[in-house]
């Protein structure tokens, strides 16, 4: 630990917090996602207290809540307590497919007039929030609500329109995978994501992933196309990267190759 | 071996398994009953026994030799339920009761014949308090031992103390209780217990091994066993009675605080934890509601009072607290309160994480969880439980926060990860749909249309035909949409053996043109949007 005791207060910044900052429980800054969306996000994973939107895709159901519960993924399985507000029609199935704990996931289908009161209590004491929002959610109300977020150290992941998130993500484009005319079935989708936000995410983002992936193919074999730089460990159900296109200028990931920067601009 | 044997008094009851079907089940024990285990007959009734039906008779000898037999089937389970207020009447009378075998419990002799003066009138005294309380016939021996106060039940007798080798001397091998061993003692012209007991000690242990030198040591009343005596399950039912009706719901809530942490100081006092909690309130006129809660983890004193306001919320303010079998408004204020916790199991300590967090980030969310119940009612935050079954929504269960989290339909989960606590006794439930599994399941499916190209609409024969490749779909009053892919009919015929709830579908996975997929199914000519794999 010599290597770490740095004199000078600028070294503290990170380890010392002033009595009234919220209590970081464990210390973990950031909850972890699955590798393929780190390059998405600012901090590589969900920042405490950072409100991330996922914004509805155009056309609507092209992916928009695999990529919430692909974001969710990682934090749940590493131990994190979730909720989900006002999603009456979630897939639990595919929430455990993708790797999310169902019994740290909470779900209030209709919170109702409520809604707001719900969102803030649940910041109290879950790691990461996601809410369907209401068609009319006054400005002051996402304010407090971010707010609330930043101060008790919970990610508050809004679904649907959401101005002043820290980054938005949004589904552009969803291509399944796997059926034909007549034949086949739905084995995995090319999502291309975007991302938009403010701060050190300002630079507009694009990444394209499997989501789902491919790797629940159990029933009927098949040759997976080749993929350089895969890993051997089963990441069954969690968004899988695509292979790289061409030579297009790659993001700085842990895993280079593994996204596709489309828009470096 | 020094001492002698305790004296011991013996409640046996006749039959008892006959009684105790009697008891549950409501088989008259006074008709021609068997009780009968593996084919043969254990027990039977006293008509029986007259019509000449014997233990160990088979079933059909049974029934040709009293062709009006009743036929039950042995039950250890019910025979020991059925006994339990038999034990708890003797307890009323005595102290320290071991059960021998349901239908057998015994006492040491000392202390009652004592206090109720007299082995003979303990002996009375207890057969007449049984016979009042649980209605049920038993018979009394007293002996040294239990062996042989067992066999002095049977005879209905007070064997005089030291008397008991005398006693047992007159018996026959058969009263051992090993049938093998009698057989072999008869055939070598062994006949009475006094005729075994009179053989020399090592050569009995020579000769029958240890199960053979214990039944020679019974046989002459040496049965030095210590009683193993029962410790009557601690009452840890709380209740509280309030003059004044209570009929605010405050009231009633601050009242179940205060019962809360009484039931909860009790039950640690004896170390024990509740899982399982029924919260009984009585009105003044005598309306009763009876609900039990059951909790995953273990009720603290904080959950139990939230259970007991959520609950007379729902009762005394009508609230929409919860649809379904709710009971009518209470005409007057309650004024009993009784919290039976049940699922009573010893409290080893719930762990905290060794630094303090896992526990503390439970807590957290347990605090947060409970604060949105209160605002929303208890059913209002759900966890989704994975089961089996065919379709996306049958194998999600949704279960109140804090509930029980058990699937409706028992099943691997889809995910292919091994079902916690099930080995390979799940079924495979053929027909579910393969992975990925839609994000997007809608509680009532939408219903819709599907043409094929020359704008025919697809229809699927009884046979899974299907007409013609679909092309366009509209769901509700959309615009049509492009069919690019489909696959299927893949049909689905539920409990056809059941006609209220069969349901008969073939069902098609399509992607659209704007990107979309969609699982549809067509059930009676219907179609209809059951899931989006969004």
């Amino acid at each position: 630990m010599a290597g770490r005791m740095v004199v000078g207060s600028a070294a503290l910044v990170d380890l010392v917090r002033p009595a009234s900052a919220p209590d970081q429980v464990g210390g973990h800054r950031v909850l972890p996602v699955v590798p393929e969306l780190t390059g998405l996000l600012p901090n590589r994973g969900l920042r405490r207290g950072s409100t991330i939107s996922v914004a509805v895709g155009q056309p609507r159901r092209s992916g928009g809540t695999s990529l919430v519960l692909a974001l969710l993924a990682e934090a749940s399985r590493a131990g994190s307590w979730c909720a989900v507000v006002g999603v009456p029609t979630f897939g639990a199935g595919a929430a455990a497919e993708l790797g999310i704990a169902l019994d740290r996931l909470a779900l209030v289908p209709n919170p109702g007039p409520e809604w707001a009161t719900v969102v803030a209590a649940l910041i109290d004491g879950v790691d990461v929030v996601v809410t369907a929002v209401p068609a009319a959610v006054s400005a002051s109300v996402a304010t407090r609500l971010a707010a609330r977020a930043r101060q008790r150290g919970s990610v508050l992941v809004p679904y649907g329109r959401w101005d002043g998130a820290d980054v938005t993500l949004q589904v552009v484009r969803g291509v399944w995978e796997g059926l034909g005319p007549g034949r086949g079935r739905l084995r995995r989708r090319e999502v291309t994501v975007s991302a938009r936000g403010r701060g050190a995410a300002a630079r507009p983002k694009e990444i394209k992933v499997w989501l789902p992936g491919d790797e629940l193919t159990r029933v009927i074999p098949r040759t997976v196309p080749s993929t350089v730089g895969r890993p051997a460990v089963s990441l069954a159900g969690r968004p899988r990267p695509v292979a790289a296109v061409g030579d297009r200028a790659r993001t700085g990931t842990a895993r280079p190759g593994a996204l596709t920067l489309v828009d470096p601009a | 071996m020094t001492g002698s044997p305790v004296r011991t008094l013996l409640l046996w009851c006749p039959d008892w398994p006959v009684l105790a079907a009697e008891i549950v089940d409501g088989v008259p024990a006074t008709g021609p009953v068997a009780v009968l285990h593996a084919n043969r007959v254990v027990a039977c009734s006293e008509r029986a026994r007259a019509e000449g039906v014997r233990r160990g008779l088979r079933k059909r000898e049974a029934q040709s030799r009293c062709p009006q037999l009743t036929v039950v089937e042995y039950d250890p389970g019910r025979d020991a339920r059925a006994f339990e207020p038999v034990v708890a009447a003797v307890e009323e009378l005595v102290a320290g009761v071991e059960v021998v075998r349901p239908g057998a419990c015994a006492v040491a002799a000392r202390g009652p014949s004592r206090y109720l003066g007299g082995e003979e009138a303990a002996a009375e005294r207890i057969i007449e308090h049984v016979a009042q309380s649980c209605l049920v016939e038993s018979q009394v021996g007293v002996a040294d031992g239990v062996f042989a106060a067992g066999l002095a039940a049977r005879a209905g007798r007070v064997v005089a103390p030291g008397g008991t080798p005398e006693f047992l001397a007159g018996l026959p091998v058969e009263a051992l209780a090993r049938p093998a061993l009698a057989d072999l003692l008869r055939r070598l012209g062994v006949r009475t217990l006094g005729d075994f007991a009179a053989l020399p000690a090592g050569d009995v242990l020579a000769r029958f091994g240890f199960d053979g030198a214990l039944a020679h040591r019974l046989a002459g009343g040496r049965d030095h066993r210590p009683l193993a005596v029962r410790q009557p399950p601690a009452d840890l039912t709380v209740t509280a009675e309030y003059d004044e009706p209570v009929d605010r719901v405050d009231a009633a809530a601050f009242a179940a605080r205060a019962l809360a942490e009484q039931l909860h100081d009790r039950l640690a006092g004896h170390g024990l934890a509740c899982t399982r909690l029924g919260i009984e309130a009585v009105t003044a006129h005598g309306q009763e509601l009876h609900r039990v809660w059951r909790h995953d983890g273990l009720l603290t004193a904080a959950a139990i009072a939230d259970r007991v306001r959520w609950q007379l919320d729902g009762w005394l303010s009508g609230s929409n607290g919860r649809a379904g079998a709710r009971p009518a408004r209470p005409t007057a204020g309650i004024i009993r309160l009784r919290l039976v916790p049940d699922g009573v199991i010893a409290q080893a300590g719930l762990q905290s994480g060794l630094w303090g967090e896992t526990g503390e980030e439970r807590e957290r969310a347990h605090r947060a969880l409970s604060r949105v119940q209160g605002i929303l009612g208890p059913e209002a935050v759900v966890t989704a439980v994975l089961g089996g079954g065919r379709s996306p929504s049958d194998q999600v269960r949704l279960v109140p926060w804090g509930d029980e989290r058990l699937p409706t339909r028992p099943g691997p989960p889809p995910s292919g990860e091994p079902a916690a606590g099930r080995g390979g006794g799940a079924p495979p439930w053929p027909g579910r749909l393969p992975p990925p599994a839609p994000a997007v399941v809608l509680s009532s499916p939408l219903t819709a249309t599907v043409h094929d190209a020359a704008g025919e609409p697809v229809v699927v024969s009884a046979r899974l035909a299907v007409s013609a490749a679909p092309a366009r779909l509209t769901v509700g009053t959309a615009r049509p949409v492009e069919i690019v892919g489909w696959a299927g009919p893949w049909p689905v015929d539920e409990r056809w053996w059941a006609p209220a709830e069969a349901r008969r579908r073939a069902r098609f996975q399509v992607s659209l043109a704007d990107g979309t997929a969609l699982l549809l199914a067509v059930e009676a000519g219907q179609w209809l949007v059951e899931a989006i794999y969004d």
